[in-house]
């Protein structure tokens, strides 16, 4: 065996491999279970490939077949119907976890300085899941798969001068239809996969370069031991990979209750008006995006107001734009000197907190039909979104802020 | 900070209760895909007073057949009236395009019907129609408005002459102990050949039957389940000791 080992290793880097990126890869000894949701996020993108390759096998994407197919997985192939329901679940929890992993980021300021690449990587991540997630949902082919499709294409017909033409193209139709199903589905299966590994390669090789950020913000680098060892750091493997095995455990377990007892979720993972075939004559009453993507749906429909000649739409459009590009240029509006919500001020904490009930209402806003009042709920909270990404220069460097320990106070 | 984040939420909670609801009142069920009984009388309703219009494209015989405990034979003899072999999808033989000029739209699939619209919601529709001579077909439903299906099961429920009353909580007079409202029609048309009490039976045998066609794992799914988070939690308490063991010579 250790023969075999050396001959690898004498013709590819095994061993440096694993020591530099598990064995002796350092990770701050203070870690919370803020800190399982990136490990999740693997493990759920596992999930997906995996039964993402096995539904392949039966689904049939063609307008005429693809609805059928996805009833002959559920109740025709052995199996069939635990592959679904692990796949549709998984997209759901995929974002549940990514969602806290983002916000354990904002809290600990894992965004600043070494770490901008590590963020702009897990935010074109968060990018590419969105689009990996919406052209998944056409694919059942049931009314929300198509309306929902049908908007979200339809926004690009809001830009102007190309508007029009650039969602024909997306289509390949004048509206969606098996044409849109099939690049949809080589998207989904081949092209956005190969992107998102590719994509989360980089976030781990990067977040490997300069290593992990902690609860603390503190560099666990500038303490080192005679031998250049972190003082506060441990090995990933074996500490940190029994560790996540407990925050694996917590998780199946809420994840198994969903895809064994509540597989629809009351409707949030899988909508109820996608039990009907698509029907390109028929529109449902309320089109509802899936949850992930409420909180954008809402700044959306916020907008109400034409400008400059141009319509409500388009700048509904530049708003839902917005409020995802904004998150890039996040490590360049944090003037704080600590990393830490910690030790960061009220201000900041403030901040934060109204950052995350403006998403979560607005998510909640997003599932409902508008009404006059929720619209202007829906702008107000579409600003304070926006406030605590604009303001933020501001208030990082006015704020008082504590004094960082020397060493991780665990 | 973790605090003042799920302070804010749970303030912030009950607002958003307040904008569920609306849409028509129902009757609620709750369907058992256990009783063998219920579903064995719901599968003849179906074939025979639905099958006639609806489909159940998506599913087979043989399956319903399997999971009902009905022998094949009898299922063939008796509840496959288009000459088709048991391992067959349950289609059937109206052409979608001539049920379209005689009822304006084809009637739809009903295998996914209760998990598109509701378990309550069938149940309650199909108790909900009455007598409306504005209508084409001389019938109109509570529940779904102007609807342009015949009211089948006329023959069984008899007529109401007016709306039904659905999603009325049947109470208990105190002082007589009379059941109010436990009829949800109180004024007949015509008289059909079960009681208020056998139809309602019926329907939710249906609707029950239904409930399963939709969802037909869903035994075995919960069964299953039980076991997968007995597994989990097991494993999670050797996870548990692993981690503290090796933890132990952190400081």
């Amino acid at each position: 065996m250790n023969k075999l080992l050396n001959w690898v290793d004498e013709r590819l880097p095994v061993v440096d491999a694993w020591n530099k990126h598990v064995g002796k890869y350092y990770a701050p000894k203070n870690f919370n279970m803020w800190y399982f949701f990136g490990s999740l996020a693997m493990l759920v993108l596992v999930n997906q490939l995996i039964t993402g390759i096995w539904l392949t096998m039966s689904y049939n994407p063609s307008a005429e077949g693809a609805f059928a197919s996805v009833e002959y997985i559920m109740r025709d192939v052995e199996w069939g119907w635990l592959l679904r329901y692990l796949h549709s679940t998984g997209a759901s929890a995929f974002f549940i976890v990514v969602y806290l992993h983002m916000f354990r980021g904002l809290m600990y300021g894992s965004y600043q300085k070494p770490r901008e690449l590590i963020w702009i990587f897990g935010m074109l991540i968060y990018l590419m899941l969105m689009a990996e997630a919406f052209m998944g949902y056409l694919l059942p082919w049931g009314q929300m798969s198509y309306w929902g499709a049908q908007v979200i294409v339809n926004l690009f017909g809001a830009i102007p001068v190309i508007g029009e033409d650039l969602s024909l193209w997306i289509r390949g139709d004048y509206l969606i239809s098996g044409i849109t199903l099939n690049r949809f589905f080589a998207l989904h299966v081949v092209a956005l996969p190969i992107v998102l590994l590719g994509l989360v390669v980089l976030h781990i090789l990067a977040l490997h370069e300069v290593g992990s950020n902690n609860p603390d913000g503190i560099d666990i680098k500038k303490n080192k031991d005679e031998n250049g060892i972190p003082k506060d750091g441990i090995p990933f493997h074996p500490y940190y990979t029994v560790h996540d095995l407990l925050g694996v455990a917590v998780f199946f377990f809420i994840f198994f209750v969903v895809v064994f007892f509540f597989p629809e979720a009351g409707g949030l993972f899988i909508e109820k008006p996608n039990f009907e075939p698509a029907n390109a004559l028929k529109t449902p009453d309320h089109i509802a995006p899936v949850w992930y993507f409420t909180p954008f749906y809402a700044m959306l429909r916020a907008v109400t107001v034409d400008l400059f000649g141009l319509p409500a739409k388009f700048w509904g459009v530049v708003v839902m734009g917005g409020a995802i590009a904004i998150l890039f240029v996040l490590p360049w509006l944090d003037r704080s000197p600590v990393r830490s919500m910690r030790y960061k001020g009220w201000m900041s904490r403030i901040a934060l907190a109204i950052l995350v009930v403006s998403f979560v209402v607005l998510g909640y806003l997003g599932l409902v039909p508008a009404t006059e009042g929720r619209t202007t709920v829906a702008q107000i909270l579409t600003v304070l979104y926006f406030l605590y990404f604009i303001l933020m220069p501001f208030y990082t460097r006015m704020e008082k802020t504590k004094p960082v320990p020397e060493r991780v106070t665990g | 900070m973790r605090k003042l984040i799920f302070g804010l939420f749970i303030t912030i909670l009950p607002a958003l209760g307040l904008a569920a609801g609306g849409a028509v009142p129902l009757d609620h069920i709750e369907t058992d895909h256990t009783d063998k009984a219920s579903l064995q009388r719901g599968v003849a309703l179906f074939t025979n007073y639905c099958m006639g219009c609806h489909s159940m494209e998506y599913a087979r015989y043989k399956r319903v057949s399997d999971d009902l405990e009905i022998p094949a034979e009898l299922y063939e003899e008796n509840l496959i009236f288009t000459g088709a072999k048991i391992g067959e999808l349950m289609k059937n033989s109206m052409s979608k395009d001539m049920a379209a000029d005689w009822f304006g739209a084809p009637p739809p699939d009903l295998t996914l019907e209760t998990r598109l619209r509701g378990e309550s919601w069938v149940y309650s529709y199909l108790r909900g129609f009455y007598k409306d001579d504005s209508r084409p077909l001389g019938v109109n439903n509570v529940v779904y408005e102007n609807v342009g299906m015949p009211h089948v099961m006329v023959g069984l429920q008899g007529l109401c002459a007016v709306e039904p009353k659905i999603g009325v909580n049947a109470s208990v007079e105190p002082l007589s102990g009379n059941i109010n409202d436990a009829d949800v029609c109180p004024e007949y048309a015509t008289e059909g050949s079960m009681s208020a009490a056998e139809f309602d039976q019926a329907m939710y045998d249906l609707t029950n039957f239904m409930s399963y066609m939709g969802d037909p794992i869903r035994v075995e799914r919960e069964r299953l389940g039980v076991f997968v988070l007995i597994f989990v939690a097991i494993f999670f308490v050797f996870a548990y000791l692993l981690n503290r063991e090796y933890w132990k010579d952190v400081h």
